[in-house]
């Protein structure tokens, strides 16, 4: 091989080999439709320079990692997300997910809790505890964490528009088991436009809930200081359709608008940059997304330190979270779903995740039933406990083809950005319907691939054969949402009504001023004000944005 | 039915947000020559209803993720009879487990479509549906 060129292989081997025989496709490509090459070599990464563009785990660009010996001190964090039913049911789900070796929790809400309705309101007939755990007030919360003590567990929240009211629950229940906020470690999702964009539980319009989303990077940075005041998400984005380069160009864009209006809020960027985090997809191309979260770092950190200015190297770190891809999961022969979870699950840890949820195999039916669950996390101890993957850190960095990749898709992302800097940023762009235009476009085209059969689903398009029906879903009985709607009449006739009224006033004041908002939320839940009810305000106060509809 | 191009009201009943299904039906339809009116996210059975009877379409898509579909179908059924438009073909898709499709058909839904479905057996149904509405 010593002197051949690219080239002059191609010509001289490849050439012939391919007339002989013709390849299974005429094309091969990336999500986004770039097409990938027979083979990478050096002569693919003409201007590479490993110290600028790889650096050493722990250092800037953070390309291989942001720990210096990555899960070689502790694997990944595993942390199921989970939640259905009333508090009493999750809690035990916890307390199993807990026993069995899961480090940290993560907590499905349903959707009255993350769209601001009690479960006794008229919108909330039907959905009480179906897709998450019902929350109306404080005493959900008691019950939620019920023999969990707050200062042993690391606690992710998925909730946006609604964050800083679930927060403040965490704290005020701190409180009350005697642990100090600032022993306090989770994460709030509080991403509220990525909601705009692809997930759909928003509230109020983008101005207020930008600044509700400050508010908790200001009050975490002086009382909550372990706490992560956002996961920035891609993940959401990635399931209604995007490609793999529009995941990490359209959260950045997020992320550059967040750290803008906390700065444009008074913030100094060190403050509150270190205690920012990500949420990414891990979608079935295996080489595509090991490359995308390191692209998505380097870019990140590139972000940080040149166009923001960060000083504290802690800002320039994407930290960031994974699951594997629901909508990967298909219906029909439903036990494969364990395979493309375990090898999702190991791209991300590849890719250097922070913690990991993987998807149970009965996903495309309903929330995991417990042995799904058991094998999802079982998935996660083989690839951190029982393989080698974790002894060392970022193994495919140099790998040719890994390293075009990380390249282009930063590339790619990074022209995202400046299209939608060119709109005015990322709400405006939202306001305009561009990335969800975008996210549209290249779903139909997924669609249109999988139904020519371009792009193959096992099961689905090829290989199809019967299945056994799963048995065992898990089901939330009807009866769930009327105990929760007899809990939270009770909460209501128990507690001391002046208090809970006076303490609303407050947050409605606080609403109308400049003041950060959180001392009133914390206010409102001590008093066993109800979510609805705390909503209830805000509505009046900031209005209600419907959806940026484009169709 | 005398009319030409047939009209689909596609509609996400519930409060969950996921309307990747919904969307890329929506502009299979469209592009396969319907009329598609497409509502958005979190509609009440009611919303439904009335935007059905407005829009005088002739098919009725409901797109639910969240698992409410057993409580949320019904009204809109129920709705449509009582305005005396029980005509208008009804079906559904997103994740409903199997358990459940029977008491959906019984309410009077006509098709489910799970998770994998190909767009053209969605347009191929609607369009049998219509073809034996017509020559009834």
């Amino acid at each position: 091989m010593a002197n051949k060129t690219k080239q002059e292989w191609h010509d001289t081997t490849l050439a012939p080999a391919l007339k002989r025989a013709a390849e299974r496709q005429d094309k091969f490509e990336t999500s986004s439709g770039a097409e990938i090459d027979t083979v990478y070599t050096s002569e693919d990464l003409p201007e590479f320079d490993h110290v600028r563009d790889l650096g050493y785990p722990g250092e800037y660009p953070f390309t291989r990692g942001v720990q210096p010996n990555m899960y070689r001190g502790r694997i990944w964090t595993i942390r199921q997300y989970a939640g259905f039913g009333t508090a009493e049911e999750t809690n035990q789900r916890y307390r199993y997910l807990l026993e069995q070796g899961q480090t940290g929790l993560s907590i499905a809400f349903d959707l009255p809790t993350q769209i601001g309705y009690d479960s006794d309101h008229p919108l909330a007939r039907g959905e009480v505890g179906k897709v998450g755990v019902a929350i109306d007030s404080l005493r959900d919360m008691e019950i939620l964490f019920q023999d969990i003590p707050l200062d042993k567990v690391s606690t992710s929240m998925t909730i946006n528009a609604t964050a800083p009211i679930l927060l403040a629950m965490y704290i005020v229940l701190g409180k009350r088991q005697r642990v100090e906020s600032t022993e306090l470690n989770g994460t709030t999702q509080n991403d509220i436009l990525k909601e705009y964009i692809a997930r759909g539980t928003h509230i109020f319009p983008p101005r207020p809930s930008m600044r509700l989303a400050t508010d908790i990077f200001a009050y975490c940075a002086k009382h909550v200081p372990r706490w992560n005041t956002i996961s920035i998400s891609g993940y959401h984005i990635r399931e209604a359709g995007s490609t793999a380069a529009q995941e990490i160009g359209f959260t950045l864009a997020d992320g550059i608008a967040y750290v803008q209006a906390a700065i444009d809020a008074g913030l100094d960027v060190d403050t509150f940059a270190p205690r920012l985090s990500f949420f990414f997809n891990s979608h079935i191309n295996f080489l595509e997304e090991i490359a995308k979260f390191r692209a998505a770092r380097r870019l990140w950190a590139k972000v940080m330190r040149e166009r923001f200015e960060a000083k504290d190297s802690r800002s320039w770190m994407l930290r960031f979270h994974t699951q594997t891809a629901g909508c990967s999961l298909t219906a029909q022969q439903p036990h494969n779903n364990i395979v493309r979870t375990a090898l999702e699950a190991l791209a991300a840890t590849l890719g250097g995740t922070q913690s990991l949820h993987t998807n149970s195999f009965d996903e495309a039916y309903a929330p995991p039933s417990e042995e799904a669950v058991t094998i999802a996390v079982r998935t996660q101890q083989i690839l951190g406990y029982e393989s080698d993957i974790a002894h060392v850190v970022d193994p495919l960095g140099g790998s040719y083809y890994i390293e075009h990749l990380t390249d282009s898709l930063e590339k790619e992302a990074a022209e995202y950005i400046s299209k939608i800097d060119s709109i005015g940023g990322a709400v405006a762009a939202i306001e305009q319907g561009y990335q969800q235009r975008e996210i549209q476009d290249s779903s139909y085209r997924y669609q249109k691939e999988i139904e020519s059969g371009k792009r193959t689903v096992v099961g689905v398009n090829r290989f199809v054969s019967p299945y056994p029906k799963i048995v065992g879903l898990l089901r939330v009985k009807p009866e769930v949402e009327k105990r929760q709607r007899e809990r939270t009449a009770q909460v209501r006739k128990d507690r001391d009504n002046a208090k809970a009224k006076q303490a609303l006033k407050r947050l409605e004041d606080v609403a109308r001023s400049k003041d950060n908002t959180m001392p009133a939320f914390l206010e409102c839940v001590d008093a066993y004000a109800t979510e609805g009810e705390i909503c209830d305000v805000l509505r009046k106060v900031f209005g209600t944005q419907k959806e940026f509809l484009v169709f | 039915m005398s009319k030409g191009r047939i009209r689909v009201l596609l509609a996400k009943p519930g409060l969950d947000g996921h309307d990747r299904g919904a969307k890329v039906v929506a502009r299979a339809l469209r592009d396969a020559g319907m009329e598609v009116i497409y509502t958005g996210i979190r509609q009440t059975p009611e919303m439904i209803v009335e935007a059905a009877i407005q829009e005088d379409v002739d098919v009725i898509g409901l797109s639910i993720l969240s698992g409410a579909h057993l409580e949320l179908f019904a009204p809109i059924i129920q709705g449509l009879k009582k305005k005396g438009r029980e005509d208008v073909l009804v079906i559904a898709g997103g994740i409903i487990p199997e358990d459940d499709v029977p008491a959906l058909q019984q309410t009077g839904v006509k098709a489910i479509f799970g998770p994998g479905t190909s767009t053209g057996d969605i347009i191929k149904f609607i369009q049998n549906e219509m073809t034996q509405r017509s020559t009834r």
